[in-house]
């Protein structure tokens, strides 16, 4: 899906996607010529079928995990399903406690994945501890719908 | 594959993966059935997570040695197949989500070099249709049906399906050909008709074999004794001059 600005005839460019944790998904996209910036807001059913669909909105920006469709979309999935590589979640990036926390709300089903892909993206930005906070701006920037 | 339910699909699939995995041709096991899987029991797969390393999933594997994937792995005991979401208007994403799962088993998954990999479809054509379009060169189907014409009319469907989409029917196996009785060994009819034959001539395809019902076989493959099915019971005989003729077929020119 494209937006046009219409007065300039111009292609707008994804700016910034947000993600509350409801369903909901914004993304604004912003005029290249005139700065104008308009705003999609999708709810939960319509970021569910787009999210099925394999699109992510403003491009991808995490290498796509084995089974994660299935992973991230099944419900009721046995917790112990997968063993996770754990070499790569071993990185030097701690966790605080909170974010563990929170961590374990996650479905064992899917919690070994999303530990190493908030790891790998800690490491590539320089972060050392793994809090609420950096798990949201992780959210946000890898345009983790379900995470 | 078959467009009609209880034919026997499963069963015979994973029997053939395992007599193929006995001759010493590396043989998979991918189970399409994602609402009522039951290729991992069968195939006698213990229940253990499944190793995720280098960007893949490994395949659980059989007692016999057949690579499995299947959505039995993955649910949680008695659990219906059901996707996150919300609680409405779920038939609009559920599809997408269905059929995002065959490609991941088909691509996720480390199978490694496999002579053979038989994918167990469930009724109906709809997966079908998503695994046409996601392997586009498949060998071929091999369609199983039951001597009864309902049986028939549905698998007859099908098959028309896959004509259409230019994908070569390897043959037709009739399951449940008869019950074998235990006094006196001969093998009696349990359905009119003889469809297995019909389609097999309607289609131009071979039929590759008739297998007869045997309870002593279904027990076997319910608990995941598949080897013991193919070597010690009259079904089990039938197919193996399946596997035989099936090799035959796809090894002919």
């Amino acid at each position: 899906m494209k937006f046009l600005c219409v007065p300039c005839d111009e292609q707008m460019e994804f700016e910034e996607r947000s993600l509350p944790g409801d369903g909901t998904l914004a993304a604004v996209f912003r005029c290249p010529k005139c700065d104008h910036e308009t705003a999609m807001l999708t709810n939960p059913m319509e970021t569910r079928l787009v999210s099925s669909l394999g699109v992510s909105i403003g491009g991808r920006q995490v290498p796509e995990q084995p089974m994660e469709g299935v992973r991230g979309g099944l419900s009721g999935g046995r917790e112990d399903a997968f063993a996770d590589d754990p070499t790569s979640a071993a990185a030097p990036v701690r966790w605080s406690v909170e974010a563990i926390e929170r961590l374990d709300v996650v479905p064992r089903f899917v919690r070994g994945m999303v530990k190493r892909i908030y790891t790998d993206w800690a490491k590539e930005q320089g972060i050392g501890e793994i809090t609420p906070a950096v798990m949201d701006q992780a959210r946000t920037d890898l345009g983790l719908e379900e995470m | 594959m078959s467009g009609k339910g209880g034919v026997g699909k499963s069963m015979i699939s994973a029997a053939l993966a395992t007599a193929l995995q006995a001759d010493g041709d590396r043989a998979g096991l991918l189970d399409a059935d994602l609402h009522g899987p039951t290729a991992a029991r069968m195939c006698g797969v213990k229940p253990m997570p499944l190793a995720v390393a280098d960007g893949a999933v490994r395949p659980a594997t059989g007692v016999d040695g057949v690579a499995v994937m299947s959505m039995d792995l993955l649910l949680a005991e008695g659990a219906p197949l059901a996707w996150r979401g919300p609680e409405t208007d779920g038939f609009v994403w559920e599809a997408s989500e269905e059929r995002r799962a065959l490609r991941e088993f088909l691509s996720d998954v480390e199978w490694g070099p496999l002579g053979w990999l038989i994918i167990d479809l469930p009724p109906g054509t709809r997966r079908m249709l998503d695994l046409f379009e996601l392997v586009p060169e498949l060998t071929g189907v091999v369609a199983v049906t039951l001597p009864a014409g309902a049986a028939r009319s549905s698998v007859d469907r099908a098959l028309g399906l896959a004509r259409q989409r230019g994908i070569p029917i390897l043959g037709i196996v009739e399951n449940m050909v008869g019950y074998r009785c235990p006094q006196c060994d001969d093998l009696r009819p349990l359905f009119p008709g003889d469809g297995g034959r019909e389609l097999a001539d309607s289609h131009g395809a071979p039929l590759l074999g008739r297998i007869p019902f045997d309870p002593d076989a279904a027990q076997l493959a319910d608990g995941g004794s598949l080897a013991e099915l193919l070597e010690a019971t009259h079904c089990g005989q039938a197919l193996r001059a399946v596997v035989e003729s099936l090799k035959s077929e796809v090894e002919s020119p």
